[in-house]
Formats: C-alpha cells, structure tokens, sequence
C-alpha cells in the first residue's frame, strides 16, 4: 500500500498544484483502513456510555443559557480576533520598517501585553479603569455611558489589546521575512508604497503568518473564559451556573470541554481553507 | 536642475538628432560607505539601441543598471531619462536622494526591470504577474491588461503557465514569465540584471532566445550580463566596466575582436 503511494506522488509532474490530502484519492480512503475504524468505534462507544451512564436531565433547562453562551464566546472570539488582527497589522509593520518613534512604542506594547497575565490586564481595565468612569459626572452623563457600565466593552478591550499584542509579534516577523526582491520588484517598477504594501507586502506577510495566527486564535477562544471573571456570561460560565444550581459537576465540564473542540475544529478547518487561496511554496 | 556640478560641460549632449535619447548618464559615481563601486561612468542609450554591460564580478556593472532606476541612489552624477532630468537632493552625508518621489514612480514604470533572481511575486499567478503593473501602477482596464498579458505570455511560449503559481515553474520559465511582466509596461527601455546567472545551464538558452528576439525586433536594452558570446550577437554597443570605470567601450566586433586594453584581452581570455 505504501509503495503505491510512493510510486504515485513520484509521477506528479513538478508543474502541478500540490496535491491536498483530502482531494487525494489514495489519501482520502485511509480512514477506512482497520486501525482507524477500530479506534472510532472505542470513540463512540465512549461517547455513548458518557450518555447512558451519567445524567443528562438538567440539560433542557439549561438550553437557552447554553446557547446564549455559546454565542457569546463566539462573537467575543470573532470579534476581538478581528480587531486585534487589525491592530497587529500596524503594529508589525512599525516594527518591522517604521521609524524609531513608531517601532519603539510598538514594541513597548507588545512586550507589556505578552509580559503580563491576560487576566490580569483584564482586572485592570475592568476594575481599574472600569471603576474611575463613574467618578467623572460628564462620563456618566456620555452617550457612552449605558455600554461603559457593563462588561462586555471591558472583556473586548482586554481580548482585543491581547490578541494585538501577540499578533503584532507575529506580523514583526512576518513582514520582515518577506525576501527583499519581492519589494524590489514591486520598487522597480513604479509601485507607491502603499501599494505595494496593500498588494505585495501585506498579502506575503499574511500568509507566512497563518499558519501562526490559526494556532493563537485557538488560543484566544480557550482565553475567552476568563471574561466569566468579570461577569460576562460566556460558554464556560454557563457550566459553573450548572454546578451551583444543581451540584452537577462533571457532566457541564463534559460538555464544555466537547463545545471548546468542536470550536476549536472550526477555527483550523477555516484557517485551512484561508492558507489553501494561495499555494504554500511562497519564497 | 541637478545637484551635479558639471552639467554645462557635458560632453555627451546630443550632437544628432538621430534617435531620442532613452537614457542619458554622465559622470556616476556610487558609494557604498568608503567603497567606491562607481567612479564616473558615462552611458548614452538612445531608442534601438542594445548596450551589453560586462566585466568581472565587483566591476559595478549591475550598481551601475541599479543606479539607473534608483534602486540605488547614486552618490553623484547626471541621469536623464526619457528626455527627463532626475532633481536629487543632498541627505547632508556625502550621498543624495531622488527630490521627487513621485517622478522616480513614474520613470520606473517606463523601465522593464528583469533581475537576475526573477522576483516574480509569489503569491500571483503567472497572469496576475504580468497584468498586476499596469493595472496597479498605470491605471489600464482589467480586462486590456489580460488581453495584452496573455499575448505577451505567448510571446514567452508560456500560455499554458497563466494560472500556475512562480513556485511551480522552472527557472527558465520564472524568467521568462519575468521578462513578459517587464513588457506588459511597455517599456522605453528593457534592464537586464544578469538575467540568466541565476539559471541552471540547460535553461539559459530559452531565455537568451527571448531576449534575442526582443533585440531583433529594436527595443531598446540595457543588459548586464557574463554572457559574452550572447552579449556580441545581440548588442550594438558594449561596455566593459573594471574596478567601477568604463575600462573600454565600443562595437561588439571592434571590443571583442581587437580589445585594446590589457584587462579587457585578459577579461576576454578568462571567461570564453
């Protein structure tokens, strides 16, 4: 079987687009082989001794607390990882090329996010910051107002400052290992430079980066439970909510944990889809 | 209009009005901290013309072509282009920088720059190559710039590549998908960086073709290059740079038949 394998791939013309395992079709029938099909029966039998072994019963009640949270931790991912990327882009970019007044605040930010405790930025824009507003009547009386009393603004902020924070580390690195000749060619003829960073430098940035940026935004949905510190009702709170009502500790952390992977799964599976636009021999 | 001190004494004004001048240098001088790579060379390229650029490696050849759409600023000296003087400014340090970033866009456009290491932008495909400067630079409609790509990728022999990306494509077919890119400009004048140095020897001859071809038909060319048998087939005038002057210049039939100078006979000696 391997010897097949091995004799195809040696017959792919160097010309051709790489072959992805699941559009392969000697690759896509390997789950198929014994090993495999034993290992994902032990795999359902467990999830079905989990279901008729322990208790399930208060999960109607729970349902829509599920959901909400579920929703929340979501849109709290897409979102903070959205404008935290948006955020990075400038910040590798004053590292990598800007000029000293730029690249030096820079890199003061992201060594002050990476160098400290998510949760501790959080406490501190959340009980820190959070608490000075309401001292100041013409903050009380903004417009503002009604979204700086609650949390969520808090746990965006701190997501948002952390993933940028990271993020900006990454694109340092990804803006700087673009080879030179690709902006030379892009200096030789005529582009400006922002051109050249809207349709040169930025998109090569980019894809280096991905695989590195699918990997922390994983790690941003697993940081999310911490925003249940400051009171937003997330996907992880809604289980110790279960264990408080009803002294039900397992089952919820069960459940939390298959909802993390199920996440999780989705967040790679589209990070994929995003690094296959372009094939990945860059440079 | 420029900061050299020379200008009313230069000797290479245009005497006839034979051809336009395409690319006018005088008096170059380049320097990298103490290391003088150019010391005063002069170029006149007027359109039609091919001048081949050789000498050993140090020689200044491919600084000097650099120099000429300021992917290097020279130290000093004169560059005129397309009739168009380039105003450069002193950085206070001994060097000087192009006044007008804008003027320097706009002449690097008319240039068709073909490096020795391709650049071709990875993340494109052949075509979005070819039609990414005139669509991004000059303003052309999407669709003419396709239409004008996929006859310039003929031309190359590569209308089957279009939609593959550089990373699958030999040495040899970067290059010439490269020197397409460099014509969807229509350039004034073609640059050629050692074009086939980096290639391995079997490729070298599809892309000495291509460019063979683009000599035939009268563009006008800068071309740095080590090969000299190639260099006399195709260029009207050559240059033979040594230590960053022009050791000796002339027909192709005059500076390779009968060299004069003693470097330039033993330069001939060593690589043919």
């Amino acid at each position: 079987m391997s010897k097949l394998i091995a004799d195809t791939e040696i017959e792919i013309p160097l010309e051709t687009f790489p072959i992805h395992k699941d559009t392969d079709p000697a690759q896509r029938n390997e789950w198929k082989q014994p090993h495999r099909i034993i290992l994902i029966l032990i795999g359902l039998a467990l999830v079905g001794s989990a279901i008729f072994f322990l208790r399930w019963d208060w999960l109607p009640n729970y349902g829509d607390l599920i959901l909400q949270g579920l929703w929340r931790t979501i849109w709290i991912l897409c979102v903070t990882v959205f404008l935290g990327f948006l955020l990075a882009v400038p910040l590798g970019l004053a590292q990598a090329a800007g000029p000293a007044i730029l690249a030096i605040p820079a890199r003061w930010f992201c060594t002050i996010i990476r160098g400290t405790p998510l949760l501790l930025q959080l406490w501190l824009l959340y009980y820190g910051l959070g608490s000075l507003f309401p001292q100041y009547p013409w903050i009380r009386g903004s417009e503002l107002w009604p979204y700086l009393r609650q949390a969520w603004p808090y746990a965006v902020l701190a997501l948002t400052l952390s993933y940028a924070g990271y993020e900006g580390e990454v694109m340092r690195g990804a803006f700087a290992g673009v080879p030179k000749g690709q902006l030379e060619a892009a200096r030789a003829f005529g582009m400006r430079r922002f051109t050249i960073l809207r349709r040169i430098w930025l998109p090569q940035a980019i894809h280096r980066a991905l695989p590195t940026l699918a990997g922390e935004a994983v790690l941003q949905l697993k940081s999310t439970p911490l925003v249940a510190t400051i009171t937003v009702v997330d996907l992880y709170s809604v289980a110790s909510r279960v264990r408080q009502d009803t002294f039900i500790t397992y089952e919820p952390l069960l459940l939390l944990a298959a909802g993390y992977l199920v996440i999780t799964g989705i967040i790679v599976f589209l990070f994929r889809r995003l690094e296959r636009l372009v094939p990945s021999r860059l440079g | 209009m420029t900061v050299s001190d020379a200008v009313s004494t230069d000797p290479l004004q245009p005497q006839s009005a034979e051809q336009a001048e395409a690319i006018h240098v005088w008096n170059l001088h380049k320097r990298f901290g103490a290391l003088e790579v150019l010391k005063g060379v002069s170029m006149t390229a007027r359109d039609g013309d091919v001048v081949a650029l050789i000498g050993g490696s140090g020689s200044g050849k491919s600084t000097f072509l650099r120099c000429i759409n300021f992917l290097e600023n020279p130290t000093s000296g004169v560059i005129r282009i397309n009739g168009e003087d380039i105003e450069m400014v002193s950085d206070g340090a001994g060097g000087q920088y192009p006044a007008n970033r804008r003027q320097i866009e706009r002449i690097r456009s008319r240039l068709g720059m073909v490096f020795q290491n391709f650049n071709l932008w990875q993340h494109m495909t052949l075509l979005q190559n070819v039609i990414e400067v005139p669509v991004h630079v000059l303003g052309m409609k999407r669709d003419e710039a396709i239409a004008i790509g996929e006859q310039l990728l003929e031309r190359v022999g590569l209308s089957a590549k279009r939609d593959v990306y550089p990373a699958y494509l030999s040495g040899g077919q970067q290059q010439r998908g490269a020197i397409a890119r460099a014509l969807a400009i229509q350039p004034r004048v073609m640059l050629f960086d050692e074009p086939t140095s980096a290639l391995d020897p079997e490729l070298v001859g599809e892309v000495l073709k291509v460019i063979g071809d683009l000599a035939k038909e009268g563009r006008t060319m800068l071309l740095v290059t080590h090969e000299m048998k190639f260099a006399r087939e195709v260029a009207s005038h050559v240059m033979y740079l040594h230590n960053g002057i022009v050791e000796e210049e002339g027909p192709p039939e005059e500076l390779f038949g009968s060299p004069k100078s003693e470097r330039l006979k033993q330069f001939i000696r060593t690589v043919s």
